[in-house]
Formats: structure tokens, sequence, C-alpha cells
């Protein structure tokens, strides 16, 4: 869990910020003040990966090495739960006090985030209004739909996002059903092709395929995938919107809406 | 002969009936056979024709052609050692696939991947030949092949690790051990030239490798042609091994069990051997493949996995013959 | 007829000239034994004839079609190779090669041929024998039998019965000689000079890269070139029994 202090943190707001991980550097970049996030991770600078590319290029990058990080003389460092645990460990040694922040599993945690964030930052009431437009823009999503087509997401190797992820999450909030749940995916999993396929979805939303090409992703341009997407690939793919719990993913839902009314076009 | 012809086509038939109906969708058997060959609307046609057929096919060529180049091989270097995934073979044209992926040439011309994989199964053909060839002993054969496989596979893994895809540095798996999961008819008629070129050039050296059951001087003087026979041997392996690594990564010991365990049914002739094995090899994949998905079936087994469990410890077998009867 | 016949030949290896300014004629009905110390070529001169390596000259079998060539000549190797655990009669079969086209399968004048060689080396009672497991007497014979089942008027053979036991060299000489009295011809590498002068109608001498002597056995094998070529002293008698030759003392 998150440690922090609410009363100590506005006088003591870190004034050196490195963010370690993609998620902490775009809520960081959204939140901070000019001048207190010092470095952001390289993968910040990343099209594919990053919704904040333009911003993220202003900002000396890092390659989440404890050394290097160090060297920047930071009071407070933001990683992700998943950072690489020698380099976040070497850093707590070494003196410098690092926040951790989990990944986002649901929109419902896009808004825990954005609050956790501010705090650490020293910003809460800014993080609150974020988190309130966020609110109000999300209401608009989830209002109840009557028809849901049937998506699959379907990425390198096979992989499946169910209904307890932010992708799966995106994808109900736009007025899908996502076919994961009836095979048995909650979380994420790899799905056989053969069960996506007798599953019957409407549409397949697969990933951008990274250059160079490999043979976990060939499996995204299947013949069988292709078949079910009918006509529409370059519609239903995911993209740097929905890598991270931000308030980015809105852009995410309102892409799969549009896709949801091309589906339900006759 | 015909007696095991019928029975081993037999055999080949009923796997791969049975590779068609076996899968992670629970689709009744009728129901799948009757999508696959009379088609109609709905997904069951899809996963039949599209995914199944493609594997059950790609299986059946993989595995003759496995079975068909090590019986050559065998055959030609006149030891029972000799197998294409041993050897060298299969880890040469897994480099030149990825090789081929890595810079693009496959995806910019459709025949460029099995090309490529060609390409570096006669580079692995001809080092085995020019280190171990017919003369060399068990322990060179062996050599030659540690020799070609460990470097074959340092590049390979190089290569990989070089790419600026995040996945391919975890493919080196697939390339290594092999494996037919979600492979689509296009993988079929990309490999379907080559492995039928090749096992064309195979299938004509029977007379030449049953007159070379006594030495090499003996065939010439009948007037088998050696340099031509040397140079069928390299293509058509290189062909039939390039094509089937390309699709399905490197398959190990096909090329070795099969003739070892056909070889006292067709008397011990290398040329009835060749179509022997063909056969048998189909055989043995396709069953490879259905315990693949019928043994965990969550997992993704890899196909090199079994092969080289049921292949090793008859590796290990055949070396401890030699060592006693000083092969 | 003649079967074979070498003009100017010589025979390289590398750089080096092994035999030079080699004439000779073998005709049919001959059984030629080609002697000669270690080293002097006999091996190389067999093989260059038939055109299994290099050589210079003209050789009139080398020059032949390589399927003429295996109707031509029935070639026996020294290492009496068989590489598979296959039974005797496709072993056999295999001397039918040149007879035979592409895909061709062995027609009932190949099968004659089979039993015919079989029956002559007595080996009817061996047809599902595994050779690789018979003694190497009986294995020789296996391979005799193969090179008979060619049907070709020459036979060439290096030292098919070294290692033998004596019964199966003197059968396997009988059976060369009966080949020669039959109108073939055989041309076989010996050491052993004993066997050459008592079956060979003619012997040929090979030493220093040359032929030394080229004749009858009892003409070949004087007290001088036998000392000369071979370092040997040696007994030499026609007896009823046919020609002896037995070494004695090595000399100077």
């Amino acid at each position: 869990m998150v440690a922090l202090c609410p009363v100590a943190a506005i006088a003591d707001a870190p004034q050196r910020v490195v963010s370690m991980n993609l998620c902490t550097d775009q809520l960081a970049m959204l939140l901070a003040d000019e001048g207190q996030l010092i470095s952001v991770s390289r993968i910040a600078a990343d099209p594919r990966s990053s919704a904040m590319v333009a911003q993220a290029s202003l900002y000396p990058a890092n390659s989440g090495l404890a050394e290097e990080v160090f060297l920047m003389q930071p009071d407070l460092v933001l990683a992700g739960s998943f950072t690489a645990r020698a380099s976040v460990n070497m850093l707590e040694r070494l003196g410098i006090r690092v926040i951790k922040f989990k990944p986002a599993y649901g929109l419902g945690e896009v808004r825990d985030r954005i609050i956790e964030m501010g705090a650490a930052l020293g910003h809460p009431e800014r993080a609150e209004v974020m988190a309130a437009n966020f609110d109000a823009r999300l209401a608009h999503y989830l209002r109840e739909v009557t028809l849901r087509p049937r998506a699959a997401l379907y990425y390198a190797n096979g992989y499946t996002s169910g209904d307890k992820t932010l992708a799966g999450q995106i994808l109900a909030a736009a007025g899908f059903e996502n076919i994961a749940a009836e095979a048995g995916f909650d979380g994420g999993g790899v799905i056989p092709l053969e069960v996506l396929a007798m599953a019957g979805p409407d549409t397949v939303i697969t990933s951008r395929p990274y250059p160079a090409t490999s043979r976990s992703e060939e499996v995204m341009g299947h013949p069988v995938i292709e078949a079910l997407r009918g006509a529409r690939p370059e519609a239903a793919l995911t993209d740097s919107d929905w890598v991270c719990g931000t308030p980015f993913v809105l852009q995410a839902i309102a892409d799969m809406t549009a896709l949801r009314e091309e589906v339900l076009r006759p | 002969m015909t007696r095991l012809f019928i029975l081993l086509a037999g055999l080949v038939a009923a796997l791969f009936v049975a590779s068609l109906v076996v899968g992670p969708a629970q689709i009744g058997v009728a129901q799948s056979l009757r999508a696959l060959v009379a088609g109609g609307e709905g997904p069951v046609t899809l996963v039949m024709r599209e995914i199944r057929l493609p594997r059950a096919v790609l299986a059946l060529l993989i595995g003759g052609s496995l079975g068909l180049a090590g019986a050559a091989m065998q055959g030609y270097l006149r030891n029972p050692l000799a197998d294409p995934g041993l050897i060298g073979v299969s880890g040469s044209a897994a480099l030149g696939a990825v090789l081929a992926i890595q810079t693009g040439f496959a995806a910019g011309f459709a025949f460029g991947l099995p090309l490529a994989a060609l390409a570096g199964a006669l580079a692995g053909v001809l080092l085995v030949l020019v280190l171990a060839g017919p003369g060399g002993s068990s322990l060179t054969l062996i050599l030659a092949g540690i020799a070609i496989s460990a470097l074959a596979a340092a590049c390979t893994a190089l290569v990989l690790n070089l790419s600026p895809n995040p996945f391919a540095a975890n493919e080196i798996v697939f390339w290594m051990m092999g494996s037919l999961a979600d492979r689509s008819m296009v993988h079929v008629w990309i490999a379907l030239p080559l492995i039928v070129l090749g096992a064309l050039m195979l299938a004509t050296l029977a007379r030449g490798l049953d007159a070379l059951t006594l030495g090499e001087d003996a065939a010439e003087a009948m007037g088998i042609g050696l340099r031509r026979m040397r140079l069928t041997l390299i293509f058509g392996t290189a062909a039939v091994v390039g094509a089937s690594t390309a699709v399905a990564g490197a398959i190990g010991f096909v090329g070795l069990v099969v003739p070892h365990l056909l070889r006292p049914f067709v008397g011990a002739q290398p040329g009835r051997l060749l179509w022997a094995s063909a056969l048998g090899g189909a055989a043995m994949l396709l069953a490879a493949d259905i315990a693949v998905r019928m043994i965990l079936p969550d997992r993704d087994l890899k196909l090199g996995v079994v092969t080289a469990l049921i292949g090793a410890p008859l590796f290990l077998h055949l070396i401890y013959r030699t060592r006693r009867e000083g092969l | 007829m003649t079967l074979l016949r070498l003009t100017g030949f010589g025979v390289t290896l590398g750089k080096r000239d092994i035999l030079r300014g080699i004439d000779l004629k073998v005709r049919e009905g001959e059984l030629v034994g080609i002697i000669g110390p270690n080293g002097a070529g006999k091996t190389s001169l067999m093989r260059a004839a038939l055109g299994l390596t290099q050589r210079i000259g003209q050789s009139s079998v080398a020059a032949l079609s390589p399927r003429a060539r295996g109707r031509a000549v029935a070639w026996m190797p020294q290492s009496r190779e068989i590489a598979w655990p296959v039974t005797v009669e496709p072993l056999v079969m295999l001397g039918r090669t040149p007879h035979l086209g592409a895909g061709q399968r062995p027609s009932a004048a190949d099968l004659a041929a089979v039993d015919r060689a079989m029956q002559r080396m007595d080996l009817d009672a061996f047809r599902g024998r595994t050779a690789t497991r018979l003694s190497g007497g009986e294995q020789a014979r296996v391979l005799i039998a193969r090179a008979l089942a060619q049907e070709t008027p020459l036979m060439m053979a290096d030292e098919p019965i070294a290692g033998l036991d004596p019964a199966h060299q003197l059968a396997t000489m009988q059976s060369f000689a009966d080949l020669a009295q039959e109108g073939h011809s055989v041309i076989v590498s010996l050491h052993d000079l004993g066997l050459a002068a008592r079956h060979c109608t003619r012997l040929i001498v090979l030493d220093q890269g040359g032929v030394a002597a080229d004749g009858p056995p009892l003409e070949v094998l004087t007290a001088d070139l036998v000392r000369r070529v071979f370092g040997i002293r040696a007994y030499l008698e026609m007896t009823p029994d046919g020609l002896v030759f037995q070494p004695l003392e090595v000399v100077a």
C-alpha cells in the first residue's frame, strides 16, 4: 500500500521527483508543479506506450537503473509495484524515499491512483479536481445500454483480458460484452484461438504490433482473427491510452464507443 | 512390404483424423468433420478449416519430411545416429528463418521465409558433410553436430536479443523447441512447394542408398553417381528441413527415432526405409501434436519437448550400443 | 575379345607418380593375379583402371559411361563393407543394380541371375540370414555372389581372400578359375604367392612404379625376380598336384 502522511505532505512537498514507471510518469506529469518533476522513464517518450509523448520529451529520461537515479539526487522516487525490485531496493537502501504505485486493475482504481499521486506530490486538491472531472466524464459513458455487441481482446501470444482488468472495463464502459468472461477469464490469460472463434465475437480488438516482426504477434494476424473482425481492422486496436490508469482511458472508451456504433450499424 | 505400407498409411490416416477432432474447443466429432468437409456458416467451419486443418496438414508434412530426411542422411552417411536436429541442420535452418524475420526479408516476399531457412539448412548440411562426411566415424559426426547446433543456437539467440521487438527475445523457445500452435493455411502454402520438391529429390536416392550398403567404391563401380547423390542429398535435405523449420521451429529426434524403429521391418534396406520413415515420421509428429493438446492443454507444451522426451532416451541407448560394439 | 586395355597408363596421387607407362591387355578366359610388395600400387592400379581415381593414359573400362561400366566390370573392393544388417538375398540382388532402370523392380531375369549366383557360391541355405551375422568366410562368399550376379564379362577383386581360412581361400580361387574356364576373366590382387602361382593363368608383377613382369606363373616367378622384387628366396616346382611355390627365407 501507499505510505504517506497527509498532514506533512503539503508542507514537505518534494522538490526533486524522479519517476521510473510509465504510469507514474504520466500521472506525475499531469499533477506536478513546474520544475518539481526532474526525470521520467525512457518509455514515456515511446508513442506506442505513452499517451504523453510530447510532454515527456521535455524531461530528461532515465532507464530505471539505481545508480543513474541516485546521481540525480531525488528526494522522492515514484515506481510501479512491478518495477525492477533490485533497483527499487537499492534506492531504498541508499536512503531515498520510494513510493510504489500499483497498476490500476479497473476504472474505479483510476480515481484512486490520481488521489494517491496528488498526495505524494503534495497537491491533494489538484488531484481531487482531476478525479472529480474524471468521474463526471466516466459517468457519461456508464449509462445503461440495451444492446451489447460481443467483443474479444486478443494480444500477442493469444493473451486476453477479462472483466477484472482495466482493458476489460474499458470495453464494458464502451458498451461491449467481453467474451473472456464466458471463457472463464477474470483477469488476463491465454485463450486458445479455437475457443475464441467458437465464442463468435462480433469484433476482435488487438494491440498494435511492435516494429520488427515477432512470432508472438503473428497470431493477431491469423486468418481467423481477420475473419472475425470483418471489415474493421483499423478501428479495433488498442494503443497508449489503454496502458495506464490515467484520465486518458476516457479516450480509449470514446474510441471503443465509436467502434461499437460501427459494429451495430447494419 | 505392402503390408507394412498399408499399416503405416492406415496409421497416418487415423492419426490425421484424430488430430482434426482434438482441440480446446468442445466440438463433437461428427459435427467437426461435417463442418470441415461440407462447410457452412458459423464458427465451427472457421475453426476446422483455418485452425485444425492447417495444423494437421503441417504435422503430416513436417513429420514426413523429418523422417525422410533422417533416413536419407543415415543411409548416405552409413550411420544410424544422423538426424537433422541432432546434427545441427534444424538449428541452422532456424537461424536462417530468424534472420529473415528480423531483417524484414520474410515480410517483403512471400517465400522469403522458407527460402532463408533453406539457405540456413544448406549451410548446416554442407558443414556436416565437410566435417564428418562418409568415412567419418560416429564420434566425428556427433561432434560436428554439437558444434553446428551450438553455433546456430548462439547466433539465433543473439539476433533475437538484439531485436527492437520486446517479444522477440522470448521466442527462442519456439525456435529451439518447435510448435504447431496457431498455424494457418498461409503457413501450409509457403512450406508446401519446398517440402514437395525436397521430398521428390530425396526419393530418387533410394537405389543409390541401397548400393552404398557395399561401400562407396563398389557403389560407384556399379554406376551410381556419388557426386550427384551428394548434391541431391544436400539440397533435398535442406529444402525439406528448411521449409519445416521455417513454419514450426526446430523439431528434433523424429529423424532419429523413426528410421531406427522401422529399420527391422524393412530388412534394413535403406531404399525402402525412405518411404517407411516418411510415413512413420508423419505418424509420430501427428501423435506428438495430439499428445501436446491432450496432456496439459492449458500450458503451451512445445512439440519439440515431446519428441525430445521420446528421442533422447533412444539416443542415449544408441550411444551406449555404439560404445559397446565400437561402431 | 579384349576385356580391359590399358595404354600409356599411369596412376598419380596428388603430385606423386605411383605407376607409369603401363600397357597391357586382358582377354577372355584369363585369371590374372596382380602381385607385388606392399605399396607397389596394386589397389591403385585397379581402382584407376576402373576410373575411380586420378589417372593418366587410356583405360578401356574407365572410358565407358558409369552404367555401361557397371555391366562390363564387377568390382570387389578390399574393404568388404556391409553397412546394414540386410539379409543375404537382397544383398546379392544389389549386383543387379547396373541392369535396373530408375525405380524399376527386379524382373524374372534378375531373380534368375541372383539364384544362379547364390547356387554357385553354395548360399541357398543362407537366403534369409542376416549378412552381418555370418562368419568372415561366409560373408566373402556372399560378396562374391553379388559380383557374380552382376553377370559381367570381367570381374576385379582387391585381396578377396585376405583373412580367410585355407579352405575358403582355396574354394574362392577355384571359383575364379572356374569363371575363367567359362570365358569370363578375373583380375585379383594377392599377397599369397603360393595361391597365385597355383590358380592364376597369368601374373602381373608391380614394382618400382611399373610392371616388372607379365606372363604365366612359371615364367614370371624366377628366382631372380623373386629375390629382386620380394626380397626372398622361394621353392618353385611343378608337381603332379600343380605348381607349388613356397617362400623360404628373407634375403638381402
